[in-house]
């Protein structure tokens, strides 16, 4: 298996947890693992992405090339746009619908839903409505990893003992959150 | 052997712990900071009482850690790749000196400047002061050439330089790490006098030596494990890749090369298996993160067309490679893929909110905004956004510790006002002399030295000066009439922009410390408590 998966977002708002749970899944099957971070000035406010890829073979770039991602997976709207011509023609696109506006000129909200509406696999989920309503606001980024489940091709029992194994240090109920969020997101899979 | 998922950065920090490493010095800077936090966090480097701390600038860090080896014990100093301007001075001589106990110093480049002001290479650096030099291109490969690295040194009594670059210290890898970590050196007296005492005359000598063992490194190059040349079955083409970049090579044919590929990780040039490709290849293409530096090489000043790379455009001249550029170059046809969305935004970095450089680049605007040709000299830190609006706050930033100087010389050339902007981490790595030539001659300068406790930009490690400023300013020989301290808040604004005021009309030197707690290690602190 092979899945190369692009994670963004903007600076602080989590996107490197995700990473560590798929990390943790594709750790625990023995297979390899290469995942680019970014780090330094643009984590003050700015685009955040991270390339993680996994595979049953070895792998030799840090970095996906254009057209490469089976899945992109964003803590924000216009920021899954931002990455697109690294998505595979029939890729996946699963991203939270609240925008983060910390710029002036952040564009009409109508026009990023209509151009990821275009693409031909979305998955959009008000993220942080869903985990609200559910007392899990911390884990809301949680909710988009359980519907990326499918398209990252890890069984969803791997990523939930991947989530026990990542939150066990903080205590039941944290570890419970995000199991909870993991299935909101499954069910809303496609 | 145990497998653990680590950032290049933590495997080489590792590699380090489990070479026998003594202590780590380093100034934090992207895309190195990480290395120095693992060794601080590492439980076996605890357990050994390593030394982590972080010293006020790259210097002071090289200086320390040859003074460890002059005592027979392995140290590894880590900086960004700028940081090796400033320890040029001790790094080029501790290739005149050579070691004792095994001396790494790690630098990690920044092609592109994701987070830098330049793109330098610091393979010349290696080149240039004769220094053996090491560029992993897989975060295995970091993990094991540590040992390699410390071996080498010793044996070689040289300091090893391991360059990595922004893609191999922040991206993650399954390494295969060992479980049986080697010992500590013993102290030693062998450190002779005469090596280290570089008065001309036994500089001299251990110029001609150091010179002379040049061909003998080129030799191990040759021989070195991580020099690997594989033939292939069509040789209408070579590659030559060094480091990270053979990675971009490999990515584009998974069933393996057809080419015959020299792989660098160890330098001198291998220069003999340059020339075997260059003989037994029709074309030669040369691919290296960074700037061309084995291709300045190869071409020398003869006419070379059968050499490909970025000086003649078959790769980009600047920037970082990607596996798209490199199988550009390679003339393979690019994947299908989505043109780029027309509608997304820039979203360039900011300072955070309710951060405290926000309110002195509020106060000071206001101030300025009287003057008529108000300068403002910047440096480095998270407050050089105060460039970016809404601000637009400062005409400069050049170096660690230029905003203090400039200031100066422009004030020398008649500027006024002339205002130096300068966080508190930057102020002890490269301000503090800079101030004493501003107080000798009393020039007339406004500084502000923005204090957030912290070093902030780089994620919050601890800044060498906290608690000290005013004592330094006062110890520097400034007097305390025009010293003033203030709480950047939104509620201070009538107090901060009126002590502006003053300072300004005063011609003199004069320090403002704006004192407040970064938010980010603000907000990390409220946890921590939180968790008690």
């Amino acid at each position: 298996m092979k899945t190369d998966i692009i994670l963004c977002g903007v600076g602080g708002q989590g996107i490197l947890s995700i990473a560590t749970i798929i990390g943790e899944a594709a750790m625990n099957e023995n297979l390899f693992i290469k995942q680019a971070e970014v780090h330094g000035m643009s984590q003050r406010g700015g685009d955040v992405q991270s390339n993680l890829r996994i595979s049953s073979e070895p792998i030799h770039s840090d970095l996906i090339a254009k057209g490469g991602a089976d899945v992109i997976i964003s803590m924000e709207p216009m920021e899954a746009l931002r990455y697109l011509p690294f998505l595979k023609k029939e890729g996946w696109v699963i991203t939270s619908s609240t925008p983060f506006k910390n710029i002036v000129n952040y564009p009409d909200m109508e026009v990023i839903k209509s151009d990821l509406q275009q693409l031909p696999n979305l998955i959009m989920l008000d993220i942080e409505q869903m985990a609200k309503d559910n007392g899990i606001a911390r884990s809301a980024n949680v909710i988009l990893l359980g519907a990326a489940q499918k398209a990252l091709g890890i069984e969803y029992e791997k990523l939930q003992e991947a989530i026990r194994r990542v939150f066990g240090r903080k205590g039941e109920t944290v570890v419970e959150a995000n199991i909870k969020a993991l299935a909101l997101g499954k069910d809303a899979q496609k | 052997m145990k497998r653990q998922l680590l950032l290049g950065d933590e495997a080489i920090a590792l590699g380090a712990i489990h070479a026998g490493l003594s202590g780590v010095y380093a100034y934090p800077g992207t895309p190195s900071t990480e290395i120095t936090e693992f060794i601080q966090n590492n439980p076996l480097a605890r357990e050994r009482g390593l030394h982590s701390r972080w010293s006020t600038n790259e210097k002071t860090a090289m200086e320390e850690a040859l003074g460890m080896s002059f005592m027979g014990k392995r140290a590894l100093v880590c900086m960004k790749h700028v940081g090796m301007n400033v320890c040029a001075d001790p790094f080029v001589n501790s290739g005149m000196t050579g070691v004792n106990g095994g001396v790494v110093v790690l630098a990690a480049d920044d092609p592109s400047m994701h987070s830098s002001q330049d793109e330098q290479d610091s393979r010349f650096y290696g080149k240039f002061a004769m220094i053996p030099t090491f560029e992993p291109s897989s975060q295995q490969e970091a993990y094991d050439m540590m040992a390699k690295a410390f071996d080498y040194s010793e044996q070689q009594k040289l300091p090893v330089l391991m360059r990595v670059t922004t893609r191999m210290a922040h991206s993650r890898a399954v390494v295969n790490v060992s479980e049986e970590p080697r010992k500590e050196n013993e102290l030693n007296y062998e450190a002779e006098a005469k090596n280290w005492v570089l008065l001309p005359a036994n500089a001299r000598r251990r110029n001609d030596y150091v010179t002379a063992q040049q061909a003998q490194l080129e030799d191990e190059a040759e021989k070195s494990p991580y020099n690997i040349y594989k033939d292939g079955t069509d040789h209408s083409l070579g590659i030559v890749a060094s480091g990270i970049a053979y990675n971009y090579v490999m990515e584009n044919f998974p069933e393996g090369c057809p080419y015959p590929v020299l792989k660098v990780s160890q330098y001198p040039l291998p220069k003999r298996l340059v020339r075997q490709m260059l003989t037994e290849c029709e074309r030669v293409l040369i691919v290296e993160e960074g700037q061309p530096f084995i291709e300045d090489m190869v071409r020398g000043v003869a006419e070379m067309p059968n050499v490909l790379g970025r000086l003649d455009g078959t790769l980009p001249r600047t920037g970082e490679l990607n596996p798209d550029v490199v199988r550009k170059a390679l003339g393979m046809p690019l994947g299908e893929c989505f043109d780029p969305c027309k509608d997304v935004a820039p979203r360039p970095p900011a300072l955070c909110q309710g951060c405290g450089h926000r309110d002195v680049y509020a106060a000071l605007n206001e101030v300025l905004r009287e003057y008529e040709n108000p300068r403002v000299f910047g440096d480095i830190g998270c407050y050089t956004l105060g460039f970016l609006p809404p601000f637009r706050a400062i005409h400069s930033c050049v170096d660690m510790g230029a905003s203090i100087t400039m200031a100066k010389g422009a004030a020398d050339a008649g500027q006024w006002p002339a205002v130096a902007v300068i966080g508190d981490s930057t102020f002890t790595h490269s301000g503090m002399t800079g101030l004493l030539d501003a107080i000798n001659e009393n020039a007339d300068i406004t500084v502000i030295i923005s204090d957030n406790l912290t070093t902030g930009m780089t994620g919050g490690q601890d800044s060498a000066g906290t608690n000290k400023f005013e004592a330094i300013c006062r110890g520097l020989g400034l007097s305390d009439e025009h010293l003033k301290v203030v709480v950047p808040l939104p509620k201070n604004m009538p107090e901060i922009t009126q002590i502006i005021r003053e300072e300004l009309s005063y011609h003199g030197t004069s320090v403002i410390i704006p004192r407040r707690e970064c938010m980010q290690t603000l907000q990390r602190h409220l946890k921590q408590n939180k968790a008690k």
